[in-house]
């Protein structure tokens, strides 16, 4: 697979699609699973790794997705950090260094990384909130990889992971909602103490321990052992809409009580965005934030969500030096920026690219 | 390591409790087999994972000391539950049964619950016992190899392939 081809592209669960999608970025659900006759990675040697490795790969070219499978060992930083930046594989895949790989779906809903904490790790995700398609897509794969795989599995303890806090489903069921208006009125830690209080974490765009970037947050089970697939799953759809409702109230709040400071602040963003000739990822996103949240409530009307989603991840640092097709140390990459966004955000109508 | 009885290489390391005192002992397969069943003529009939299996009562005996605990050791991929407590990952599937006693109220805490009541693999799965030995017997293989014993390695690479073909890998 030619990794450049992706970046004239992006990955479907960026389309702004589906139900709530002006608050829920899109639904995402991962499954850990193991090989029965294999130690977990920590204790695998190399070679037992390569193995792992080969019989995933002979599991994965038998299912009826259609799964590109991309060889990490070989790969420069560059490509791995724009796979990071992309969702499709941990930072942790990133920066090992054996034999490991990840399968990529077509549109991107799919990616099973090998060989990370777990042997597996299968990934769906779709565009809005659309838990129980992502479970239907993610669930028959599971069985077809299953067909041709021995799974770690106990009958008292479901599948068996390298770490304990995933073993009985091995799954996490996650949201990435986008809530600036909750960050905005300061409401979002009593959210937070919330959702914790019921078992739910709470994670940066980039999973465990990155900081919310955008004001997206991701949400999802902590508890994996005990409730089954499907229980898990309902938690979150029933929670899901309480914070929606919330993000919508305070935004309302923030339309009716500083309507003028509202327009001014998204205003400005886009101003910003649409003339800078040097800027900082951590400002775009800031920006852009606010830009998005616009959108939503009919304060910007020249610009289409799908762009300003893909416009959080092209405008990464591995994203713009593949974009450039060349490497750009932190100054350059601000000036490259700078000159996409203009790009991207000076012609009027703005539509997505692929 | 070497067995402490003879010059193969230890692939057991067992703790027994006597007089309240822990003792550690390396031995080979055999030698193993020998201190875990003195008595019985338990010749080549005995699997692995029988041994194992006393292996793991032996270890479930020592853990009356609470100091112990770390030193318990996985018959399969070797790791302590030392080692697990300090990384926090686990070294195989077989752990699960070695530290089980350990691990039932970890998961109670984490999860509130230690039954999983969610998806099972459609189909029945194969026999554990033979995947955890297949596990041993690479470990078996690699140690033989780093010992340069290679009449050892020869016959388990023989085990692993006959065990791999049973298994339809």
């Amino acid at each position: 697979m030619n990794l450049d081809d992706l970046t004239r592209t992006s990955g479907e669960w960026l389309r702004g699609t589906g139900p709530e999608s002006d608050i829920v970025m899109c639904s995402r659900i991962r499954l850990a699973r193991n090989l029965n006759d294999f130690p977990f990675i920590n204790r695998a040697s190399r070679s037992e790794k390569a193995e792992i490795e080969t019989h995933a790969r002979g599991a994965i070219a038998a299912a009826t997705e259609s799964l590109s499978y991309v060889e990490l060992n070989q790969r420069s930083k560059l490509d791995l950090q724009f796979l990071v930046e992309r969702q499709l594989i941990s930072r942790e895949l990133s920066s090992a260094d054996y034999p490991r790989g990840v399968a990529i779906g077509a549109h991107e809903n799919i990616s099973i990384m090998v060989n990370e904490e777990d042997h597996l790790r299968i990934q769906a995700m779709h565009s809005g909130l659309s838990l129980h398609d992502v479970w239907e897509r993610i669930n028959a794969l599971d069985d077809q990889l299953e067909e041709r795989l021995s799974y770690a599995f106990s009958p008292q303890l479901g599948y068996l992971t390298a770490c304990p806090t995933n073993v009985g489903t091995g799954i996490r069921v996650g949201v990435m909602l986008h809530l600036p208006a909750l960050v905005q009125t300061k409401q979002i830690d009593k959210v937070f103490r919330a959702l914790q209080k019921i078992n739910l974490a709470v994670r940066g765009l980039y999973g465990e321990g990155t900081q919310a970037f955008g004001d997206f947050y991701q949400i999802s089970n902590q508890q994996t052992l005990g409730n089954s697939e499907l229980e898990l799953i309902r938690n979150l759809t029933e929670v899901v809409p309480q914070i929606i409702e919330y993000e919508r109230t305070a935004r309302q709040k923030l339309v009716s009580e500083r309507r003028q400071h509202l327009h001014d602040q998204v205003s400005r963003a886009y101003g910003v965005l649409k003339t800078a000739h040097t800027i900082s990822s951590e400002e775009t996103m800031h920006l852009l934030s606010s830009v998005r949240m616009g959108i939503n409530l009919g304060l910007i009307d020249d610009l289409e969500i799908p762009t300003v989603n893909e416009l959080f991840i092209h405008t990464q640092p591995a994203h713009l030096q593949k974009l450039q097709g060349t490497t750009l140390e932190v100054d350059e990459r601000n000036v490259a920026r700078a000159s996409y966004l203009r790009s991207r955000l000076s012609n009027g109508r703005h539509s997505e690219t692929n | 390591m070497k067995c402490m009885k003879c010059a193969k290489v230890a692939t057991f390391h067992i703790t027994d409790i006597e007089r309240g005192k822990p003792h550690e002992y390396h031995f080979c397969d055999d030698h193993a087999r020998q201190h875990l069943a003195p008595s019985a003529e338990v010749a080549d009939k005995q699997t692995m994972s029988d041994i194992a299996k006393g292996l793991i009562g032996t270890a479930s005996e020592s853990i009356q000391e609470p100091a112990s605990d770390d030193q318990l050791t996985c018959p399969v991929c070797h790791i302590t539950f030392g080692e697990f407590r300090s990384t926090g990952r686990l070294g195989c599937p077989h752990d699960y049964e070695v530290f089980r006693d350990e691990l039932m109220p970890l998961l109670e805490n984490i999860h509130e619950s230690t039954r999983h009541t969610g998806k099972t693999p459609r189909r029945a799965p194969r026999d554990p016992k033979q995947q955890t030995m297949l596990i041993q017997l690479r470990n078996d293989l690699k140690r033989a190899v780093a010992a340069e014993d290679y009449e050892m390695a020869a016959r388990v690479r023989d085990k692993i392939k006959s065990l791999e073909i049973e298994l339809g890998r």
